[in-house]
């Protein structure tokens, strides 16, 4: 859910609508919002599954200090979510274990 | 390798006041900061702040934050941003990711003005998706406009606890309860008021026992815990919840300082251990000062007066401003602010939570 009106804060204007790719699927996030709290807003609370549990993992600190929120973007592993701005037509891949590097184009 | 007189690391309260004072005398101030925007935690803080006037009171945690950009600006203070420091070398090379390249940077002084990071609280369950720093759920509402869930269970009650339960309520969730393991609340009488007239439960001599869930948090179990904290048995209680939020003290982000050689030692009440520094705010490295939360988690307030007096005592020892009683009288009125602050709102004031 996001902050629409609020007393002290500016109204939260609808930003420019733009869409991202989460395993394959088109989500929509707004512009500004970082890759995390697009996710969020979408009610996505995990980020990654650990390496050797496979145990999820979500926001933590949100300030990008705790590695809690790693995910992996076109193709490069280990992005902090919670401090990485979403782009238009990002591939964003809930990140399993280390993750993997795929090959850049 | 660029060369500059004075670098600042971090461009919060603590790292842009000290840039700005020094600025202020004619040091071409460098700041660095990782982050993709400036300010460090003040533009989440919406709240009024305590102290004296001079000392900004009475403004709101963002309306400083704009000023001290703006003050910046004025003094051609340079900011540059996703520029994480990862080392010190010699005590004078800094070591930097800037925009995802390495560089390197000489500095004749460098300000550390790391800032801190929330702790978290171990429990069956913790590492669920939904069990969150306070601060990380006040981040999302006030910056990232986006609420981190719709049942919130508060831990803590000190005044990151009752300020954040506040900051929610303003961005219309409703957190079910406070608790706290302490017999007492721990935070300010005036914000456990306000958490008290909107109705919200602040349960005391509890404490966390468990976190339910698969994929994120559902339910949250608490348990009774005796004057000394030890859990009671048969006495746990639950709430549905699908938030967690931890608001059990912060500690100082002394990663750099601890790795460059800074002398560091361990001070509870200031949130644990810390980089030990002189009535300059100068470690026990000659050219290396530090400031803000990670000497001590304090306020931001408190962040912005120890920024100065750093600020300050480097374009001294710069020589910018000659050493008389003139600079010596200005270094001695920022740390008369820093005993002010300090006796009014309690040392250590945020330190629970
Ligand atoms: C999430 C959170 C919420 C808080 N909310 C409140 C509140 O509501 N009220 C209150 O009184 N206090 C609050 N605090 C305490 C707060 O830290 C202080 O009020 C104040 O912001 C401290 O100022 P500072 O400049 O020391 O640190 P910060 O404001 O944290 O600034 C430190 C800056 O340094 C940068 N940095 C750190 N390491 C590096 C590096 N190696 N390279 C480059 N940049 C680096 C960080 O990105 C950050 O921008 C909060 C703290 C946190 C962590
Ligand atoms: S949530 Fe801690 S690094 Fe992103």
């Amino acid at each position: 859910m996001r902050v629409i009106h609020h007393p002290i804060l500016n109204e939260n204007r609808q930003n420019k609508k733009i869409t991202f790719y989460l395993d394959g699927e088109a989500i929509e996030a707004m512009e500004g919002d970082t890759i995390a709290s697009a996710l969020l807003a979408n009610g996505r609370k995990v980020c990654r599954y650990t390496r050797k549990n496979n145990e999820p993992r979500g926001i933590f600190c949100s300030i990008g200090r705790c590695n809690d929120c790693l995910v992996t973007v076109n193709g490069i592993p280990n992005v902090c979510s919670c401090v990485t701005p979403v782009k238009d037509g990002m591939n964003i891949k809930i990140q399993k274990g280390n993750g993997e590097w795929e090959a850049l184009t | 390798m660029r060369k500059v007189n004075l670098v600042v690391v971090g461009a919060g309260p603590a790292g842009l006041s000290a840039s700005i004072e020094a600025a202020k005398h004619g040091v071409k101030a460098l700041v660095l900061d990782e982050n993709h925007k400036p300010g460090g935690q003040l533009f989440k803080q919406i709240h009024k702040f305590f102290g004296s006037e001079q000392q900004m009171a009475g403004t709101r945690g963002y309306e400083i934050g704009t000023k001290l950009l703006n003050l910046a600006k004025e003094y051609g203070v340079e900011i540059k941003l996703n520029n994480r420091v990862i080392g010190i070398d010699d005590h004078n090379t800094l070591a930097i990711i800037d925009n995802h390249k390495y560089s390197e940077i000489r500095a004749k002084k460098i300000i550390l003005c790391c800032g801190a990071t929330e702790k978290p609280l171990a429990f069956p369950g913790w590492t669920l998706p939904g069990v969150m720093g306070a601060g990380a759920a006040q981040t999302l509402v006030n910056i990232h406009r986006v609420v981190p869930g719709e049942k919130i269970i508060m831990v803590g009650s000190g005044n990151v606890g009752l300020i954040v339960t506040y900051h929610l309520l303003q961005a219309g969730v409703k957190v079910k309860a406070i608790i706290d393991a302490s017999h007492k609340i721990t935070g300010y009488g005036v914000h456990a008021a306000k958490i008290k007239r909107a109705g919200i439960p602040i349960i005391l001599r509890y404490t966390v026992n468990r976190a339910m869930g698969t994929n994120q948090v559902e339910k949250v179990e608490l348990i009774q815990v005796d004057k000394s904290f030890n859990k009671i048995p048969c006495t746990q209680i639950s709430f549905d919840v699908d938030t967690i939020c931890l608001a059990v003290g912060l500690s100082p982000s002394t990663e750099l300082a601890r790795m460059i050689g800074c002398k560091l030692y361990y001070h509870p009440k200031l949130g644990g251990y810390i980089p030990m520094v002189n009535q300059y705010m100068q470690t026990t490295i000659e050219d290396i000062y530090a400031a803000g939360d990670m000497t001590g988690i304090e306020e931001a307030s408190i962040a912005m007066e120890e920024g100065r007096l750093a600020g300050l005592a480097c374009a001294i020892s710069l020589g910018y401003i000659s050493d008389n009683a003139q600079s010596q009288k200005a270094l001695e009125n920022i740390r008369s602010n820093l005993s002010q602050l300090r006796m009014g709102n309690g040392k250590g004031g945020i330190i629970n939570g």
